[in-house]
């Protein structure tokens, strides 16, 4: 019994010390009105993302407002238009500080579209 | 009760409060019900119609525009991605030479989705043969499997991809007939920028396309028909 | 007769048990290095390419899969047919098969172009896929095995010994196919697609796995300073020779069959006359050292000495080697033919030879899996009962 309320008090102290912690600095983007809730969204980008690839790939439903590439139009940092390319960008930053790995990037570009665009025709 | 039983139920009470605690977000979540496209048909079938008398030897137009459209390197060493590819093949008895491009046939029967051991290599309702990235591991078991040598592997790490055609290290990638631009009622860019129109693309269900009109009147053919794979795409004048 | 052991001998045996164990270690060791720099870097730093997709990796991988399934033979001809001997022998031939199974999936799966995604190939399954169904077999071997060691290692499991050993039987017969199928199902490549290779593959394997048990039975002996009792080496030896007739007959039909075929000429010639190392290897590495020379080992009578046919099991796994090589490379080398009857170009090498030389970084990997099947079998030896307990030999 001791040793569980003992064990139980470790963990509350680096608790305390996590709280203490400054919440991560992001680059959100454009900004402006999400799609949804910002509350919302942290709670469920994931399940979107997760279901709304499935759809997408496999069966052909392509549902524009919830995509990736419309999420990156609107909060890639204006200044290098990407989600990814610095420690605040605004996918790296809660994610890093979350320390959950970011599988996304390896496959999908992170650069906002219209400026990856631009990019290929002045090559 | 014993004092052993005691500390058992409340173990089992605090354990499975803690569990139902855990667990009741989640339960309460649902998939979100949004408007969205309606998804492919599979009273849709996409094909191509490679017509080999308009294709010119020494031509590469169709291969540079694959290329620039899915962020490709356009290099042509071992460890390259190749899409799309041109053939040149000579007749051994008679020596008549023909030049043609060959890209993922898109088959009814793959034996690349045969293969797959996570179903990342799949096709779709409308007949376009895909690679699920999220799932593929890798493995290069449909590699070996496809008789037309379609499919390549990544070697190495990407960056710039095109937003609308991922494509990542580790995986395996072939002709996705353009999909991002057939979902939005485009054609392959291949075919587009084919400069004698030599690529023909269309829905070979639809009886009054271009495509399906074209394959009833003249003589067309199939890569290794004998395997029976029934491939969307065929070629005139083999 | 075994000696008395020395104290000396003892502190001799200690360390070099320890040595051996960092030897192993640091192959194993080399072996995770190279796969750290491979999902670094991708397969670029590899040999591998789009037209060799599959290449030392997996020779080794199923070399040590083939053999793990086949070393259960052992096992087998005691659990299920009840000769005393193999009795004996089954613990040893169930712990490496058990090895040698780990060793051989651990590299495939560190093969994989993105390895951190096992986890989506054991909750995905496509069922027509051989793979898929592989997946389930090894893992399942594995589970199965241990199952079969703990109805022999304790005693109140023994009287279920039998229905295991049937149970282990039948999967790795099973096991086997699966492994042979990956090729035959290939419809589309001339070295592959056939209904033979399954058979194949079973009788392959019989000779590797009864190779590699000699091989380490010998070692135990050695290292135990026991010699073993003629009349046992006499038939095991006669089974191992057995075996490898029986394989050099499955791969001579495999050629033969194949070579009848007009559309089949060129690749065969390709493999057997002038494909360079293909042809080499498959006759210098697999025929004449893989099989003629272990077999006038095995079967001339003046010798009886176990080391010749412990020289004899280690040629076979090297022949094995070498028949793998020429088949999964070789059988990728030889260009697919999309257009029978003209001649082929193209940029992405339609119509072309493919070339491949293997990196550091792929042998790391093989022979980390190797040293993993070493160390496991090792440590076992050494730590548990494997030695096998002969009763006092009746001809049955």
């Amino acid at each position: 019994m001791k040793l569980l309320v003992s064990l139980l008090l470790t963990l509350c102290v680096s608790l305390a010390w996590a709280g203490e912690a400054a919440s991560p600095k992001l680059d959100i983007g454009k900004g402006g009105q999400c799609v949804e809730d910002t509350q919302w969204m942290r709670k469920n980008h994931m399940h979107l993302l997760k279901h709304g690839r499935d759809d997408a790939l496999r069966l052909g439903i392509r549902d524009e407002k919830h995509s990736l590439k419309t999420c990156i139009e609107c909060h890639a940092s204006t200044k290098d238009d990407s989600v990814t390319a610095r420690a605040d960008s605004f996918c790296v930053g809660c994610h890093k500080y979350e320390a959950v790995k970011l599988d996304c990037f390896e496959c999908h570009s992170g650069t906002r579209k219209s400026a990856w665009l631009q990019q290929r025709n002045a090559k | 009760m014993s004092d052993m039983d005691m500390d058992r139920r409340n173990f089992l009470k605090t354990s499975v409060g803690a569990a139902a605690v855990a667990i009741a977000p989640g339960m309460l979540l649902y998939s979100v019900a949004q408007a969205k496209s309606e998804g492919a048909s599979s009273k849709v079938r996409w094909g191509m119609l490679i017509d080999t008398n308009q294709c010119k030897p020494g031509c590469n137009d169709c291969v540079t525009a694959c290329n620039r459209e899915n962020g490709l390197s356009g290099e042509t060493k071992s460890t390259d991605s190749q899409w799309i590819r041109k053939i040149d093949i000579k007749d051994i008895s008679t020596g008549r030479e023909i030049s043609l491009p060959m890209m993922c046939q898109h088959c009814e029967n793959p034996p690349c989705v045969d293969v797959c051991p996570t179903n990342a290599s799949m096709k779709r309702a409308d007949g376009i043969v895909l690679v699920d990235k999220h799932r593929c591991i890798g493995c290069r078991y449909c590699m070996m499997a496809c008789p037309y040598k379609a499919r390549s592997f990544v070697h190495e790490a990407l960056t710039d991809q095109n937003p609308d055609v991922p494509r990542g290290k580790g995986t395996v990638e072939s002709c996705t007939l353009c999909v991002h631009r057939i979902d939005v009622g485009g054609k392959p860019a291949c075919s587009e920028a084919c400069p004698n129109k030599a690529i023909v693309f269309g829905d070979l269900n639809d009886e009054n396309s271009e495509i399906a009109q074209k394959v009833r009147s003249v003589a067309s053919v199939q890569v290794r028909a004998d395997l029976r794979l029934n491939p969307g795409v065929r070629y005139q004048g083999i | 007769m075994s000696s008395t052991p020395t104290l000396e001998s003892l502190h001799f045996k200690n360390r070099l048990y320890w040595l051996l164990l960092a030897i192993g270690g640091l192959v194993v060791a080399a072996g995770m290095y190279a796969v750290h720099l491979m999902e670094h870097h991708g397969h670029i730093i590899t040999g591998m390419n789009n037209q060799i997709v599959w290449g030392m990796p997996h020779v080794f991988a199923i070399f040590l899969i083939v053999a793990a399934s086949g070393v259960l033979n052992v096992a087998s001809i005691g659990s299920v047919f009840g000769k005393a001997i193999y009795k004996a022998r089954a613990p040893l031939a169930s712990l490496l098969s058990i090895a040698m199974l780990v060793g051989g999936l651990t590299v495939l799966m560190l093969d994989l172009g993105r390895p951190d995604r096992i986890i989506v190939a054991a909750t995905n399954y496509n069922l027509t896929s051989v793979f898929a169904w592989n997946v389930l077999l090894y893992s399942g071997m594995v589970g199965l095995v241990v199952v079969y060691l703990w109805t022999m290692m304790e005693r109140r499991m023994n009287p279920y010994n039998k229905a295991a050993g049937i149970g282990v039987f039948v999967w790795r017969f099973v096991l086997t196919t699966g492994t042979g199928l990956i090729f035959a199902f290939l419809t589309a490549r001339q070295a592959y697609g056939s209904a033979l290779l399954p058979p194949m593959f079973i009788v392959l394997s019989f000779a590797w796995g009864m190779a590699v048990f000699h091989l380490v039975q010998t070692s135990i002996y050695m290292w135990n300073e026991k010699v073993i009792d003629s009349a046992i080496l006499q038939r095991k030896k006669h089974l191992l020779g057995v075996f490898v007739l029986g394989s050099l007959y499955m791969v001579a039909t495999y050629h033969l069959t194949n070579a009848y075929f007009s559309q089949q000429q060129g690749f065969e010639r390709f493999i057997l006359m002038d494909g360079g190392i293909y042809p080499s290897l498959f006759w210098w590495g697999y025929v004449l050292l893989g099989n003629i020379v272990p077999l006038a080992l095995l079967y001339t009578p003046g010798i009886r000495r176990d080391r010749w046919a412990a020289l004899a099991a280690l040629l076979i796994i090297l022949g094995g080697f070498a028949l793998l090589y020429v088949f999964i490379i070789g059988g990728q080398a030889w260009p697919l033919n999309l257009f029978p009857g003209y001649e082929v170009t193209s940029t992405f090498a339609d119509g072309q030879i493919a070339a491949y030389s293997p990196s550091i970084y792929e042998m790391l990997l093989g022979l980390g899996g190797l040293a993993i099947a070493f160390l496991i079998t090792t440590v076992s030896v050494r730590v548990l009962n494997f030695m096998p307990q002969d009763k006092p030999y009746i001809a049955d």
